[in-house]
């Protein structure tokens, strides 16, 4: 969501960090000094740290834990520039009155933006405390050192920063002129630290916001229309009132939700109401089965994404595919949760949301409040993987405690609330073109077709909660514009020719935003299928062929390590039943590296396709946790090969199918590839965002997987069995 | 109406009606977070509690089946302080994202951990198979049942 948020929050954070080189490369005097990330708009110190009596830092980010790892990561990052052990360092995330805001925890930008600007100040902290105890007693500044937040002169103990707790003044701006720690003297930094989250999570801790209750706690459910933009005419509100338990029955236009003292009770008083609501009109969602030439053919807003012409040489054969990718869900675990209590004309919301920022500008929008009175606080929930349910139910929580004045209460979406209402990644299709000539692609062009990618709440121009369309003074969602789409939609090989096209469909007949990777996933998946397919043309070892056409040297050295890691040997086409495949990318053209190769088996008669064994090689910079980065990259490959071999939202006419586990299968325990992950270090380096960037590569590598192992193309993703089966027929 | 029930080997006594299903008794009335509320469907496995020994989806079992049996939740495993080898290993083998479905794998994994005390990677994903991780952390899941499964054998 990159592009959003800065339009949300200004140029100020793009202003402050401007720089420019001369021609010799050294940076130019600057007017401003170079302030990382939010830094640049949050200035004071003691926005993002405090130093604490007890020994302790805390530290303040306005990225939040998804359950990628970023707060112990943020942590060995703080602790770091600080000279401070990790369990020395509090972290306190996402909160509207206590962090900064730092946009949302998206786009695999935590580590980039927060790590960057917590640095930053943490570096200016640390030099801060050391020139007062300098100052204190008369030593020289470059002759003291700091271990574990306690400063030496050489051969003696001095001051703590305890001790100077209570007298460092952190209230002022960041000034960008002290260097954080270099990397060849990182202790903290670059190693496999133990997430700290880990433990609660494991013995039943509360950790979510599921497990929020405060004392007088009431719980809540909502009864939404069957189908999208139903109208509510009538439902037995007064027999549900009478139910056992229930305290308040909310209906405000289309809105419809109960109260209970029990959360039984709350369950049972939602089936009375969805049994006896009678709701009119709604949307007509058209024919499932036509919906890529319906996207094809609708009405879009092209944008040129790249283009680099060359007249096309004399003699080239010309290729071209067309891939598809179907509505896709988030799918979380647990179903959206959040909490909300009305007091003293006050809102608190507890909320696992990814941007408590602008999910308060959109309460206050829907509730016609201020932004000052509300405060949103974050609590993890379970996995988000981008834009799910969250920011929708806690409206929904904000508009039943409203009927409870002064009551907590905590509203859990049922399974078939999340997978019918949650925001869906769009479906696609990508059409290319490429002309070759003998064993090199001279011309490229490339079209994408997508609805938006971008519909999370804080939007100017309309209001993205969900509840906020069906109040009986409804609201209108924002325009997403055609954000996200074009996501890796530029190869990252070099042609002679290519254009790529965006061709963003406004029209939306299923309700989209954000979900992991956005359009890199079905973009690179189609790229790098299209490598293959071309590569197969020009009798080309697939490996080489992308070898050939890259010049980026990072690029090039993840591709050459997954080979290795392989024991990638150019071979014929598989058995029939195994075969190996490749995918590579650079998230967003700007993050991680990462190869991919993917080994299957399928089994010809079921149509079943088993990744058995996937190798990985990642170039994410500088890297802060490597047991971090695996997980997100492992976890990543996983959910990848759920994607592409098992996932499609399924609709009618009336609305979502696909309504619990049995009509959205992913990916079980058995079926789960082995995974082995190499790592290229690049501590000189910045470091990369990581979380979303193995998804493309892994969809690619399994498709080219099956083309190998079979001499046949899967185009459309899932690879079901049906499709397998037709394919081989 | 009162209801006895024995979890983590204390009696609780609770005011339910007997159709309650137990998660929402284990988390609202005795506040354990260990059964965790995924799909109330009986489809996911998070809500996994043992029932006289036995892995039991606590989501569709009515409290008032079970007020003469002993249920166990990931509490009654270990604390942090002192942790169960199951709980050990997953954090020796940071087999957690989100985390949400840790409690229902261990609680599957204890199971299986009682019926065959040297399960082979093929025996632990068919015995977690039912169980839905949606970050992708099965493998670290499998790792970990593995280790786990190696320091019960050493120190029974």
């Amino acid at each position: 969501m990159t592009q959003l948020t800065r339009r949300q929050f200004g140029a100020a954070a793009a202003g402050g960090i401007v720089i420019a080189f001369s021609l010799h490369g050294r940076p130019r005097a600057q007017r401003r000094p170079r302030l990382a990330g939010y830094l640049a708009q949050d200035r004071m110190l003691d926005a993002w740290l405090r130093i604490n009596p007890d020994g302790t830092a805390t530290v303040f980010t306005g990225k939040v834990e998804l359950g990628q790892g970023i707060l112990t990561a943020l942590a060995q990052i703080a602790a770091e520039e600080l000279s401070m052990q990790p369990e020395r360092i509090v972290m306190i995330s996402g909160d509207t009155a206590r962090t900064p805001d730092e946009g949302f925890t998206s786009g695999s930008r935590s580590i980039e933006d927060s790590g960057a600007a917590i640095r930053q100040a943490c570096a200016e902290a640390r030099d801060i405390l050391i020139r007062m105890a300098g100052e204190r007693l008369r030593w020289s500044f470059d002759e003291l050192s700091v271990q574990d937040g306690v400063i030496y002169a050489p051969g003696m103990r001095t001051l703590s920063y305890a001790e100077l707790a209570g007298t460092v003044d952190l209230h002022r701006p960041a000034t960008g002129k002290v260097a954080p720690a270099p990397a060849g003297a990182h202790r903290v930094v670059g190693k496999p630290v133990k997430r700290r989250d880990i433990p609660s999570k494991v013995t039943g801790q509360p950790c979510y916001v599921q497990d929020l209750r405060p004392p007088g706690m009431l719980h809540g459910r909502v009864v939404r229309p069957p189908r999208y933009h139903g109208i509510l005419a009538k439902a037995d509100t007064a027999g549900a009132k009478a139910l056992p338990g229930v305290v308040a029955v909310v209906r405000d236009g289309s809105f419809l939700g109960v109260v209970a003292a029990r959360e039984e009770q709350a369950v049972r008083a939602r089936e009375h109401l969805r049994r006896s609501a009678q709701w009119i009109g709604g949307d007509d969602l058209p024919d499932r089965g036509k919906l890529y030439g319906a996207l094809v053919n609708a009405e879009s807003e092209d944008t040129v994404v790249s283009e680099r012409k060359t007249p096309p040489p004399g003699i080239a054969r010309v290729f071209e595919a067309t891939y598809t990718k179907p509505y896709t869900a988030h799918a979380a675990l647990a179903p959206s949760c959040a909490l909300a209590q009305f007091a003293e004309n006050k809102l608190m919301v507890w909320t696992h949301s990814q941007g408590v920022f602008a999910l308060r500008r959109d309460l206050a929008g829907a509730l016609k409040m201020g932004v000052a009175a509300i405060r949103c606080i974050h609590v993890e929930g379970a996995g988000c993987y981008g834009h799910n349910g969250a920011d929708d139910v806690a409206l929904d929580a904000a508009l039943l405690a409203r009927a409870v004045p002064g009551r907590p209460v905590r509203v859990q979406w049922m399974r078939d609330d999340e997978f019918a209402w949650e925001p869906y990644g769009p479906a696609m299709v990508m059409k290319i073109k490429a002309s070759l000539a003998g064993r090199r692609i001279v011309d490229w062009s490339y079209d994408v077709w997508s609805n938006t990618h971008g519909m999370r709440p804080g939007a100017s121009g309309g209001n993205n909660l969900l509840a906020s369309w069906y109040l009986a003074q409804p609201l209108a969602p924002a325009h997403g514009g055609g954000f996200g789409a074009a996501r890796n939609a530029a190869p990252l090989y070099e042609f002679p020719g290519e254009r790529v096209t965006n061709h963003f469909v406004a029209a939306a007949p299923l309700r989209v935003s954000s979900l992991r990777a956005l359009g890199g996933y079905a973009n690179v998946f189609a790229i790098e299928s299209f490598m293959d397919e071309l590569a197969a043309a020009a009798n080309a070892d697939p490996v080489a062929f992308r070898l050939a056409h890259l010049k980026d040297r990072r690029a090039r050295a993840v591709i050459e390590a997954a080979a290795k890691a392989a024991g990638w040997r150019h071979g014929p086409k598989g058995d029939g039943m195994r075969g190996r495949g490749i995918g590579f990318a650079r998230y967003k053209n700007a993050a991680s590296y990462i190869a991919v190769i993917a080994e299957i088996a399928l089994d010809r008669a079921s149509g079943d396709v088993r990744v058995q064994q996937i190798h990985v090689a990642a170039d994410a910079g500088q890297i802060i946790n490597p047991d971090g980065i695996k997980n997100q990259i492992e976890g990543g490959i996983v959910q990848a090969t759920s994607w592409t071999l098992h996932e499609e939202v399924k609709f009618d006419a009336h609305g979502t199918v696909s309504r619990d586990w049995l009509g959205y299968p992913i990916l079980t325990m058995p079926e789960v590839p082995q995974l082995q992950t190499v790592l290229l270090d690049r501590p000189e380096l910045p470091p990369l965002g990581v979380g979303e960037a193995s998804l493309g590569p892994a969809a690619a590598a399994i498709g080219n997987a099956f083309a190998h192992a079979t001499g046949k193309r899967l185009r459309d993703l899932p690879f079901t069995p049906q499709r397998v089966k037709a394919a081989l027929a | 109406m009162a209801l006895t029930l024995k979890v983590n080997g204390k009696s609780h006594r609770v005011e339910a009606e007997p159709d309650t299903p137990l998660i929402y008794v284990l988390r609202n009335d005795l506040a354990l977070n260990g059964a965790r509320f995924g799909c109330g469907l009986a489809q996911c496995g998070s809500c996994t509690v043992l029932v006289d020994g036995k892995a039991t989806l606590s989501c569709v079992t009515p409290v008032g089946g079970v007020t003469n049996a002993e249920v166990v939740t990931l509490e009654g495993l270990g604390s942090i302080d002192n942790p169960h080898p199951l709980q050990s290993a997953f954090i020796e083998e940071q087999a957690a994202q989100c985390g949400y479905c840790v409690p229902g794998m261990i609680m599957g994994a204890l199971d299986l951990l009682k019926r065959n005390q040297k399960p082979s990677e093929q025996d632990v994903r068919a015995a977690l198979a039912a169980n839905l991780c949606r970050c992708g952390t099965h493998p670290r899941i499998i790792r970990a049942v593995l280790r786990a499964a190696r320091a019960m054998e050493k120190a029974p």
